[in-house]
């Protein structure tokens, strides 16, 4: 039983084929088959967001996601955030506000966020807050992430990526 | 985690053979937000994952002001928050598919998987409850039809039997002089656990002053979500004001039989439950007189 299944998948606008087991999680394959280990393994459950990634234009955790589920889907991780000459503007401004410490909630922040941004893009404190409620930090208390995403949507960077 | 075979099938028939020749050795698959961390942390043990996303009932979001509101078991909660017609008729739903753990969770999470879950703090059981939503089940033996207040046997138990499954949801059209909300106590406003949940609709007549007849429901406070009928027919026929209200808290809470555990006392949730059913009930009239 549970013979290894082929996938095909758009994962950062390449299409890639990958071999899984079912019992394999899209955040597993990313990161030990494909080696995108921009998504991090926090909680394993669901609770941290550090694997977040856009599947299918909905923000998702990967942990959450058999990655035989993902046959024919459109993923965007971490790694795909990032403009082709330079940082997005999220990456900018997460550099700028010092919005992280240890870095390892970092990935999921700037997925979660930049799915944020694509759905609302002048989001209010309250709604930044509420959307990044399934991101843990322990380091930064916040704040910094919060202004970083708010100060984001109000930069003009911002606004030449929207086009 | 456990290995298991992964299949997709395209009709419910083959969806109900694969069940029934598996038995409790399958489990339905939908948003899987429950499911893989129950895999993952041996919770379950299963040889079978049937995922039913590729089927077109359990897919579908389908209303319409006469025959209500189709609700695929596993239509995730932001596209149901994000039908404006749908969120408009059905507030209480959408209280509830709006609260379920955080963003990333109701990208994948059904309502359909909430209560096949059957957690007893689920928080789309009490609005199901209250907006008088139906069960469409699909089995061996055909479909079957069932109250969702009847749903529930018991912590994680449902009424569904070997081979069987939740296809949809049923909520009825929204009379007029209809309002609906959910609310739920928890420490933390998002990716929490209700502590308590309460429902409460109401339909109110044409000088929107008066309660027709009304619906309240809890979780978390009993083994199972808890239609509490005594409360809703106590209301009819009452003007819509705060003794109508201080009544069914009451009610509410005398019906609530909880136990104490890390979320609360059962002295607190006793307490909450007619909170929140106060609240609950006030939040559904005043929807009913704006709409």
């Amino acid at each position: 039983m549970s013979e290894s299944v082929r996938v095909q998948a758009s994962i950062n606008g390449e299409k890639r084929e990958f071999l899984c087991e079912p019992r394999q999680s899209l955040l597993e394959v990313l990161r030990d088959t494909l080696q995108l280990t921009g998504a991090k393994e926090g909680c394993n459950n669901g609770n941290c967001g550090a694997c977040n990634v856009i599947l299918n234009g909905v923000l998702v955790n990967s942990c959450l996601v058999l990655a035989v589920e993902a046959g024919g889907a459109e993923i965007t991780t971490i790694e795909g955030i990032a403009l082709k000459d330079r940082l997005h503007p999220l990456q900018q401004k997460f550099l700028e506000h010092a919005a992280l410490q240890c870095g390892i909630c970092t990935p999921g922040f700037i997925v979660s966020a930049k799915a944020l941004l694509d759905n609302n893009p002048d989001p209010t404190e309250e709604e930044v807050r509420h959307w990044l409620a399934g991101n843990l930090c322990r380091c930064t208390g916040y704040d910094k992430i919060i202004r970083a995403v708010l100060d984001t949507a109000d930069s003009a960077d911002m606004q030449s990526v929207r086009g | 985690m456990q290995a298991f075979d992964y299949v997709r099938p395209t009709t419910v028939d083959e969806a109900v053979s694969i069940l029934a020749r598996h038995g409790d050795q399958a489990r339905v698959l939908s948003g899987g937000t429950d499911l893989i961390v129950a895999l993952r942390e041996s919770r379950r043990q299963v040889q079978v994952v049937v995922d039913i996303k590729a089927l077109s009932e359990t897919a579908e979001l389908a209303y319409s002001p006469q025959a209500g509101l189709r609700l695929g078991a596993a239509v995730p909660c932001y596209r149901i928050y994000g039908d404006s017609a749908v969120a408009a008729a059905y507030p209480g739903l959408i209280d509830a598919a709006r609260l379920i753990g955080g963003i990333q969770i109701q990208g994948r999470a059904s309502i359909g998987g909430n209560i096949c879950n059957a957690s007893p703090a689920a928080d789309s059981a009490p609005a199901l409850i209250v907006h008088a939503a139906t069960c469409v089940i699909a089995g061996p033996h055909g479909r079957r039809e069932v109250a969702v207040e009847d749903f529930f046997a018991g912590p994680g138990r449902t009424v569904l039997q070997p081979g069987e499954f939740l296809v949809s949801i049923r909520l009825p059209a929204p009379e007029p002089g209809f309002g609906a909300a959910y609310l739920r106590f928890t420490p933390r406003n998002e990716m929490d656990i209700a502590v308590v949940g309460a429902g409460a609709s109401v339909v109110l007549d044409e000088t929107r002053r008066t309660i027709r007849s009304a619906r309240i429901a809890l979780g978390a406070v009993a083994p199972t979500p808890l239609l509490v009928a005594a409360a809703g027919n106590a209301l009819a026929g009452l003007p819509a004001d705060d003794a109508a209200v201080e009544q069914a808290a009451a009610l509410a809470e005398e019906a609530a039989r909880p136990i104490t555990d890390m979320r609360g006392t059962a002295e607190f949730r006793k307490h909450l439950s007619a909170v929140l059913t106060r609240r609950t009930l006030r939040a559904a009239i005043a929807r009913a007189q704006a709409a």
